[in-house]
């Protein structure tokens, strides 16, 4: 495959700086360095105390793994809405850029449904925040993606918003590449949790 | 009466540059490779095979390694951009592996 069919180019403007990059973008990977940090301690947590409960609901009393599937799916699908909504901005396309930004919005609202539905679901089948050590990792882990989704949310419909006041153009395509960037890190971090706290079996 | 000065901060200077990013049909193709590994994970985990033999565990861990670098590198840029944004990113995630494996290690998590 040529590099060209892969690639393609635009021209971004930015403030002059020090380093050459623009500041809010590396301010981002920083923050997003730094969320590493904080999403990391909570899955250790979940990992160290995995197995330990002395009473149940255990998860595999719990977990529904084709449910979670499809949650995984309808983010990662967000991911893909989230690029395009980027790329149809580079290219100075804004109604694409609002129907792709919105379709972000709609999945990650999907994806949070389904994770208050599980909640629901879990807190009905007898596992509270305060039941065990796996209801107290796994809600407080979960709970706190969650949150990072919802913020992300905002953030989208925020832009959504902003394009139909005419604050949001193409030369302000760095802003959603900065949201881009955050939705897509959110998305990573499922990446682990779908692995690590509903795949790998934990007994009993 | 004395007029008093006041100082407004200069208009920044604005600088363009030409930046290459994958193209849609690219981001597509890589949404399909995203969707087939997500299947692939979730069937394995079903497969009594790969329970009895230990392997679960591995390729679980394969499957997403995959899926985060393919967003990390294309969705995120990391391949096309500066290479000092993932120094930023690495540096986050060495730190955070190094300082939890310590914890993983303490708390014997790995000898059942």
């Amino acid at each position: 495959m040529s590099e060209a069919a892969v690639v393609h180019t635009y021209e971004s403007e930015h403030e002059a700086t020090s380093t050459g990059l623009p500041n809010t973008k590396l301010a981002m990977w920083i923050f997003l360095a730094s969320d590493v940090l904080l999403f990391g301690a909570l899955i250790t947590t979940y990992v160290v105390y995995r197995g330990r409960s002395v009473v149940g609901p255990y998860p595999s009393d719990v977990f529904d793994i084709p449910y979670t599937s499809v949650s995984s799916f309808v983010l990662l699908a967000s991911s893909l809405t989230m690029v395009l909504a980027l790329a149809a901005i580079q290219r100075g396309d804004l109604g694409r850029m609002r129907l792709w930004l919105l379709a972000t919005a709609m999945l990650g609202m999907s994806f949070v449904g389904g994770q208050v539905y599980e909640f629901t679901t879990f807190y009905r089948e007898g596992l509270a925040l305060t039941t065990n050590l796996f209801g107290t990792t796994f809600y407080v882990l979960t709970g706190f993606h969650g949150a990072h989704v919802t913020v992300g949310i905002l953030m989208l419909l925020t832009l959504f918003s902003l394009s139909f006041l005419g604050r949001l153009t193409q030369r302000d395509a760095m802003t959603v590449e900065l949201v881009g960037l955050y939705w897509h890190f959110v998305d990573i971090v499922w990446i682990v949790i779908f692995t690590v706290v509903y795949l790998i079996p934990t007994g009993p | 009466m004395e007029q008093v000065e006041t100082s407004e901060r200069a208009p920044a200077r604005r600088v363009g540059r030409v930046v290459r990013h994958p193209s849609p049909r690219e981001y597509v193709r890589i949404a399909v490779v995203l969707a087939v590994v997500t299947a692939a994970e979730v069937a394995v985990y079903y497969v009594d095979w790969v329970h009895e033999h230990g392997l679960l565990i591995p390729l679980l861990f394969l499957f997403a390694l995959i899926k985060f670098s393919l967003v990390v590198l294309w969705y995120m840029h990391l391949r096309f951009d500066s290479r000092t944004y993932a120094r930023f990113f690495v540096m986050g995630l060495a730190g955070a592996l190094t300082l939890y494996m310590a914890v993983l290690l303490m708390f014997r998590t790995f000898s059942g």
